[in-house]
């Protein structure tokens, strides 16, 4: 058998991938962490995290992921920037099932196992007029953008944990937040709703949905209709933050391992594929709850496994 | 920070921006902002591949008001490229390294 470079190759530097990686560098297999930008992954665009445990006061997404990277660097987990192109999954007729490919743009890498956890982007809206104003006034990031609206009116879309966390956020910068929700009640955790609800600046339109953003440059109003009635109704607003879900971030499988109807993978508990020797954990995993909590636990477990997949290749 | 990354500022932005002898990407950025920290050491690294050809600047828009508000940034990262005194190219958020570098040999 060939020799693989490396024992694992893990896809994604965001919480999962990270916690993958500091659980096989412990267990001295040779593994490469690939992320496209830098170590992070969504947790970096997260103002503000007060459900992951042994933070009592909580910690802001940027703090937090710096500190997972820095335990995963202590055990030697190489970290390379490297945006994946293609997998060779040694599924193909004659090609060894224990040598995998990882195709970048710039060069090929060999594993025995691979973890994917490239996590997920949230879901575009869906209205006219979308990509002319994405930063024009259009975000997904209300830790980055929300402060240039300084006692301006912004629009929220969602009805998520996301959603009304971010609005809140927004609160300490806009002077009035509208939070558009499709439905007539939240889907967000008990003690969000009781906040949102709470605070003097938001305004949630219910039943409702954006139809159409609208300005010159830079976004000027915001159309909502909504979705019981059919009434319309614009709303003056600089800014337009949109958390509505996220997308799974799977185009480099190329349909290889099997995916659920929204194109998450689709794993069994021990975080195994549909490929032997691929395992797959976080948000891009199918599964009913996507947290950094959850996420860590896919890891640990993705890792475990390849682990053991590892060493039944050896026998 | 990298000594091939200049800091720029509301006053200075015409001198070194501006009137710059070679192209120039300009990252507008804020310490509270997660994406512009996680970009910082992707653009440390082009510095070194590109700094001979092109003038890598950073500018903190919460120090800096007037730049971001004249060229109506709303959103941070926002990566700009400058040549000859004008905007040549501008993308904004977290975005991989290949485009940033897309970027920059668009301005060559």
């Amino acid at each position: 058998m060939e020799k693989p470079d490396y024992d694992i190759v893990i896809i994604g530097g965001g919480p999962a991938g990270l916690t993958a990686g500091l659980y096989a560098s412990r267990a001295r297999l040779k593994t490469l962490l690939l992320e496209k930008m830098a170590p992070g992954g969504q947790a970096l665009v997260t103002d503000w995290i007060e459900n992951y445990p042994g933070f009592p006061e909580g910690i802001s997404g940027v703090d937090l992921v710096d500190k997972m990277t820095e335990q995963a660097r202590r055990f030697d987990l190489e970290i390379e920037t490297g945006d994946v192109v293609s997998l060779g999954l040694g599924s193909e007729a004659g090609s060894d099932p224990g040598l995998k490919t990882i195709v970048l743009q710039d060069k090929t890498i060999s594993a025995s196992a691979i973890i994917i956890a490239s996590g997920a982007s949230p879901t575009p809206l869906g209205a006219p007029g979308e990509e002319r104003f994405f930063g024009r006034g259009l975000s997904f990031c209300a830790t980055c953008d929300g402060p240039f609206y300084k006692d301006k009116v912004v629009v929220a879309v969602g009805g998520g944990d996301t959603a009304v966390q971010e609005s809140l956020f927004l609160t300490r910068f806009a002077k009035k937040v509208y939070l558009v929700h499709r439905r007539d009640q939240l889907r967000a955790t008990g003690i969000l709703q009781e906040r949102i609800l709470a605070n003097p600046k938001i305004e949630i339109l219910w039943d409702c949905v954006v139809s159409g953003i609208n300005g010159l440059s830079n976004i000027e109003n915001i159309a909502v209709e909504n979705v019981k009635t059919g009434a319309q109704k614009t709303i003056a607003a600089d800014g337009l933050f949109v958390w509505i879900g996220i997308m799974p971030s799977t185009s480099f499988l190329n349909g290889v391992a099997k995916l659920d109807s929204s194109n998450f993978i689709l794993t069994n508990e021990k975080m195994e594929t549909s490929i032997p020797g691929v395992f797959a954990a976080g948000d891009v995993r199918s599964k009913s709850l996507r947290q950094i909590s959850t996420a860590v636990g896919d890891a640990a477990v993705a890792a475990f496994s390849a682990e053991h997949y590892i060493e039944s290749l050896k026998s | 920070m990298s000594k091939t990354i200049i800091e720029v500022n509301d006053d200075n932005f015409d001198k070194e921006i501006l009137k710059s002898d070679k192209p120039v990407l300009l990252d507008f950025w804020a310490p509270w902002c997660g994406p512009c920290k996680a970009i910082g050491p992707v653009i440390d690294g082009l510095a070194a591949d590109y700094g001979d050809r092109v003038t890598f600047a950073k500018m903190n828009v919460d120090d800096n008001p007037a730049t971001p508000s004249q060229y109506e940034v709303r959103a941070i990262p926002t990566l700009m490229i400058f040549k000859d005194g004008k905007v040549s190219e501008q993308a904004t958020g977290m975005m991989p390294k290949t485009k940033i570098e897309d970027l920059i040999k668009k301005a060559l």
